[in-house]
């Protein structure tokens, strides 16, 4: 039964293709003012939530067997922070989960990037992967994950792999898409001054590509932790997919949504990460452009 | 001793979006002295880009044949140096870098680069600006960190397109007195294009006039000054003055029909 939502949410996930030019964030006069209001309407809207959410259970508008009440996912975060989970320390099943997504994130972008300007470069090889390469694309991602779970065992491998999979080929499309679209007059203008091909690929065709593939770099990272935890709920030994699954089994809502919670946690981190890295390596580009590519 | 540049009855034809063909040039011949300085004027959409793309090796004529120094061109000629009509300078890299990219692309050590980019920068008056990025220029600055990277490696043919179109007046004839002085240092043979004719004779030891589209030679005319010129001063005399009405005359029917026949089509499409 989960592992249709599960299959569902990848799905869904999959087929929308990451954004290339997102819509410019609102500018005003007053920029510093305007963030601290908001910070705080933000803050608001997630008191006005949890509040709503505990008064709806003591007033037994929302049953807390399925939805949980924030009292108690705090308490069962509590517990899982000072006392440990069933399955051993909170931080070795965070750890477990974030050395999955980092590595299938990390693995999976590396592949994509190269593969994507390789085949925007190389106009025989693309001829010749493109099929290939869609019919893979089409493949349900989760099929595969079922897959790689008996092939590889329960262990980091299978998660690993999934959570490359289901990286790879956003970042690969965009690699592939932002190398076609390089400026003629750039690379027109790299080779009369001299560059050899593998330099006019690293000094033009990368920097300039490295604008699409930064835009899709936010969705997979949410892609690699995707990929981490439903392959630990399709089988294995440690990790959050694995807290979440157990607590599921025990009918305990409340560890289902501390789960979610310590997840999206770690997304965040990451996304200010990602944030922070597309900062430095756009610097060259005016202030609203990469402003308006932040969403 | 060979000719810097010659093109032999080039044509020219594009392929158009509805499957038919589009000449850009026709049966084009022109010979370029080395250390000559030639300018090209016509019409707008004559084809004067697309020439200056056939001696860099960019395209290929698609009959006759361009050669350089005696060889035919065949791929990207790196003997020379293009400045583009349109905005060429690398935006992910700093003034300093775009100007060191061509020695550093032909093997040259870091420092060494970067030594000479810093002296380019210094002549075209770009001083102090080393750690920009383009897009924190102004579009003549822009022009000229282009002109700048190009001329560092200091070519043996130098295309330029329109470079000073970006400039204004006063810029624009303070860089042409400056472009003269360079070229008079290494003496590279000069197609320079451009739509202001007397910018075209202030510079030129040869003026071009191409036909409207598809372009070919009309007429060609020596321009005698004396040299070293100043750009601002020369058009007052009464040589440049003459000079100008000839080819003006020669050019003038050009434009015209260019524009009679934009006109009409607009008259046809509406
Ligand atoms: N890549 C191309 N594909 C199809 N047609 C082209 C291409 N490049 C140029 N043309 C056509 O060839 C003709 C000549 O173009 P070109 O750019 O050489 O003109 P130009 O003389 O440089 O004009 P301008 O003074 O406006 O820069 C034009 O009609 C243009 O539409
Ligand atoms: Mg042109």
């Amino acid at each position: 039964m989960n592992e249709h939502t599960g299959t569902d949410v990848i799905a869904a996930a999959a087929e929308v293709p990451p954004s290339r030019f997102p819509a410019g964030s609102p500018r005003t006069r007053s920029r510093s003012r305007y963030r601290l209001v908001m910070a705080l309407a933000r803050i608001g809207l997630v008191v006005v939530f949890v509040v709503g959410w505990q008064v709806g259970v003591n007033t037994k508008v929302i049953d807390k067997f399925f939805w949980g009440s924030p009292s108690e996912v705090w308490q069962t975060l509590h517990d899982w922070i000072f006392v440990g989970t069933s399955q051993g320390s909170l931080g070795r099943q965070i750890l477990v989960t974030m050395e999955e997504a980092v590595l299938g994130f990390v693995i999976g972008v590396t592949l994509g990037v190269v593969l994507g300007i390789a085949l925007g470069r190389i106009r025989v090889l693309a001829d010749l992967l493109s099929p290939f390469i869609k019919v893979a694309n089409s493949i349900p991602r989760i099929v595969l994950g079922a897959l790689f779970t008996v092939a590889f065992g329960f262990g980091m491998q299978s998660k690993v792999i999934l959570a490359v999979v289901l990286v790879f080929f956003g970042v690969f499309f965009n690699a592939f898409q932002g190398t076609r679209e390089v400026d003629r007059n750039l690379l027109s203008n790299a080779q009369l001054l001299g560059a050899s091909p593998w330099r006019v690929t690293r000094e033009v065709v990368l920097p300039s590509a490295f604008t699409w593939i930064l835009a899709s770099l936010h969705v997979s990272f949410g892609f690699a932790l995707i990929g981490a935890i439903v392959g630990e709920l399709l089988g294995a030994n440690e990790g959050l997919g694995l807290l979440i699954r157990s607590s599921q089994n025990n009918f305990d809502m409340n560890g289902v949504i501390a789960g979610m919670v310590l997840i999206a946690l770690i997304a965040l981190v990451a996304e200010w990460l990602i944030t922070l890295l597309e900062r430095r390596l756009l610097r060259w580009r005016p202030p609203s452009a990469v402003d308006a590519a932040r969403l | 001793m060979a000719k810097a540049i010659e093109l032999v009855n080039v044509t020219k034809e594009f392929a158009t979006p509805d499957g038919g063909t589009h000449t850009a040039i026709r049966d084009l011949s022109l010979t370029v002295e080395s250390g000559e300085f030639c300018a090209v004027v016509g019409p707008t959409g004559c084809g004067k880009s697309t020439t200056l793309t056939l001696v860099s090796g960019l395209e290929r004529p698609t009959t006759g044949e361009a050669r350089t120094f005696g060889e035919p061109v065949r791929g990207i000629n790196t003997s020379t140096g293009f400045v583009f009509q349109q905005d060429a300078v690398f935006p992910w890299k700093t003034v300093l870098d775009n100007v060191a990219a061509g020695p550093l692309f032909r093997g040259a050590g870091r420092a060494d680069a970067t030594g000479q980019a810093r002296d380019w920068l210094r002549r075209v008056g770009l001083a102090g600006f080393e750690n920009r990025y383009p897009h924190q220029l102004s579009g003549g600055m822009r022009k000229r960190v282009a002109l700048a990277q190009t001329l560092i490696n200091e070519p043996k043919i130098l295309l330029m397109d329109e470079p000073f179109s970006a400039l204004d007046v006063q810029t624009r004839a303070i860089m042409s007195t400056e472009l003269l002085t360079l070229w008079d240092q290494t003496k590279p043979a000069v197609v320079f294009v451009t739509h202001d004719l007397e910018e075209a004779i202030a510079l030129a030891d040869k003026v071009v006039v191409i036909t409207a589209g598809p372009g070919t030679v009309k007429a060609e005319f020596r321009v005698d000054l004396p040299r070293p010129r100043v750009v601002q001063e020369i058009r007052f005399d009464p040589a440049f003055v003459s000079l100008y009405e000839q080819i003006w005359e020669a050019l003038r029917a050009e434009v015209a029909e260019a524009y009679a026949r934009t006109t009409s089509l607009a008259g046809v499409s509406a």
